[in-house]
């Protein structure tokens, strides 16, 4: 590894130096377990299931990714995940943007609000599923407040189909997409709308034209994860959907081919697509945020 | 896509809230309240009813019991299922940090070309959900047999985590002023000797740190565990999924009961973690 002419250190100490130090190639070396263990473990793994899902158990080599954007039964998977993934993700921005732009410079309340919120993402999907079965069922605490409210008369049905899922999703992601923003938000400069301030800008008008802007960047990449993040739903769409029915997302269908149907060709085949689709999500944004006006954060690596 | 990773955030200067109460206000902590009340009835009815003798149709429980304890222990066989999660856990955290540790270090002393790709590389298993790379994953255990198999559940649960043990690893290593190794290699100390004496000790809170954060997050990790673990490699989360997606010839109290257990766990481990890391450093990989 010929890295030495490259290496670029806080301080540079002169060639000679430089090439004396044989430390370079030495510190490189620890990066290689990691490494080895990346591509063996990710990136290989996901070329066996290239390989497997162009090996259908019959027909032509693309006989599987035909099928599946012939057959409703697998193409509706794509429906079924975006929907869930889709909302949730609006639904949390919207939520989540007023309260990140209020707590962005907040000092007091902002680390007790911070561990609240990280409680639900610690306790993971399963738990938050299983309460949500208790919460949200006919005789719930849910649906005895609505209807001790007044708002309904008979019990709404939320569980087992794709409200709850969505209702699981929301819960899930809303820290995630809460302390990302919060973070974006208060790596702003406060001096811009300060400035702003005293050139007469109002409250809206200092959002709008100045934080808005700024935290665009952010946003798109808050969104993309967050939309990601609702694309790989499983737990919570098998305890709180109907997995074979409205809820069957494509996580649900890459599992359900893998280890009920054992068809491991069709199964990698989804877990490719669904990869891909993440995958360009991801690709689209990040394009999207680079044509975005530069923005002027302190504290935020992009 | 890198979510807070400076040790200790600098915040800016507070621009000073308006006192006044105004509609938007009241709207936006609105939003907070309803999911924090979304939350305690999710969690608290989860609670309250592994306490219950029975409860149907009403707000609360007619009486209370802790039988459902000790019950789930038996049914669910919870003493073999917590030594399994906690030697996974275990393992999961030495071998994550044998392995990260000096990669981070790499990563964070050198640039080299490649090294956003590298970085990419290593991200990608922490942000994309492990449901999209663990089917296949999944695929290849089962094919090289390593799947149904203790050291095979180990080494599924390394995927995400090492990943996340060397991006959590970067900044404290940044931290660390690299004028004391070149003033420790002046005076003849050689590399090895620079980590043992030098770095190792000063990163000692970030090991911490790190290691707390890969007992929750292990812990809590359903789907790669799910796919490769037979009955002898059940982890608390998989038993809990197991049970509830069983649900319905099973008293839901024990479930609960079981649930409980889980989550009494996983406050206990977060409750350490937040005494070692900047709270916000955990989001970033939901």
């Amino acid at each position: 590894m010929a890295l030495d002419a490259t290496a670029r250190g806080p301080l540079r100490p002169p060639l000679s130096r430089r090439l004396a130090e044989r430390g370079v190639d030495w510190t490189l070396l620890l990066l290689l377990p990691a490494l080895v263990f990346a591509v063996g473990l990710f990136v290989y793994p996901m070329l066996y299931g290239l390989r497997l899902s162009l090996d259908p158990v019959e027909g032509s080599a693309f006989a599987n990714y035909r099928r599946f954007f012939s057959d409703s039964f697998f193409r509706d998977t794509i429906w079924f995940t975006v929907r869930l993934a889709v909302p949730a993700l609006l639904i949390n921005v919207l939520l989540a943007l007023p309260l990140a732009y209020r707590m962005r410079y907040a000092a007091r309340g902002r680390r007790l609000v911070t561990i609240i919120l990280i409680f639900p993402l610690t306790l993971g999907s399963v738990l938050l599923g299983k309460g949500l079965l208790n919460f949200l069922s006919g005789t719930g605490w849910l649906n005895r407040a609505l209807i001790s409210l007044g708002i309904v008369d008979v019990p709404v049905q939320f569980t087992h189909n794709y409200w709850g899922v969505l209702i699981a999703v929301v819960l899930a992601d809303f820290p995630f997409v809460f302390l990302l923003l919060l973070s974006y938000a208060s790596g702003i400069d406060p001096a811009y709308e300060r400035a702003a301030a005293v050139f007469g800008a109002s409250a809206w008008q200092r959002f709008r034209l100045i934080t808005l802007p700024l935290l665009a960047p952010g946003l798109a990449i808050t969104a993309s994860l967050a939309f990601v993040l609702g694309f790989g739903v499983f737990p919570s769409a098998i305890l709180l959907g109907q997995p074979d029915g409205a809820t069957r997302t494509m996580g649900v269908a890459a599992y359900s081919e893998a280890f009920q149907q054992f068809d491991f060709p069709m199964a990698t085949t989804i877990a490719l697509l669904m990869a891909a689709i993440e995958l360009i999500v991801i690709v689209l944004v990040l394009a999207l945020r680079a044509r975005l006006a530069p923005t002027v954060t302190s504290g935020i690596k992009g | 896509m890198t979510v807070d990773v400076t040790p200790s955030s600098t915040r800016p200067p507070g621009v000073r809230w308006r006192l006044v109460g105004s509609p938007t206000r009241w709207l936006t902590y609105g939003v907070l309240v309803f999911f924090l009340t979304m939350l305690a009835g999710t969690v608290g009815s989860v609670v309250l009813s592994s306490f219950a003798t029975r409860w149907f149709a009403t707000w609360t429980p007619e009486s209370y019991t802790t039988k459902w304890y000790g019950q789930s222990w038996e049914e669910f066989d919870l003493t073999s299922v917590l030594i399994v999660t906690a030697e996974v856990a275990i393992a999961v955290v030495l071998i994550s940090l044998l392995i990260a540790v000096p990669a981070a270090y790499a990563l964070a002393r050198r640039d080299f070309p490649g090294k956003r790709l590298v970085m990419v590389l290593f991200l990608l298993p922490v942000v994309v959900p492990t449901i999209t790379y663990g089917v296949p994953l999944a695929i290849l255990f089962y094919d090289l047999h390593l799947a149904l198999t203790l050291p095979g559940v180990v080494l599924i649960n390394l995927v995400p985590a090492v990943p996340f043990a060397i991006l959590i690893l970067v900044p404290f290593v940044e931290q660390i002023d690299v004028s004391l190794e070149k003033a420790a290699r002046v005076f003849g100390a050689g590399q090895l000797r620079i980590f043992a004496r030098i770095v190792f000790p000063l990163l000692v809170p970030g090991i911490v740190a790190v290691s707390v954060l890969l007992l929750v997050r292990t812990l809590a990790l359903f789907d790669l565990t799910f796919f490769v673990a037979g009955p002898e490699q059940t982890t608390l989360v998989v038993k809990l999924f197991a049970a509830v997606s069983g649900a319905g010839f099973r008293v839901d109290q024990s479930v609960d009961a079981m649930a409980v257990i889980y989550m009494s766990a996983n406050v206990a481990l977060l409750a350490v973690a937040l005494k070692f890391i900047n709270p916000s450093r955990l989001v970033s990989a939901g």
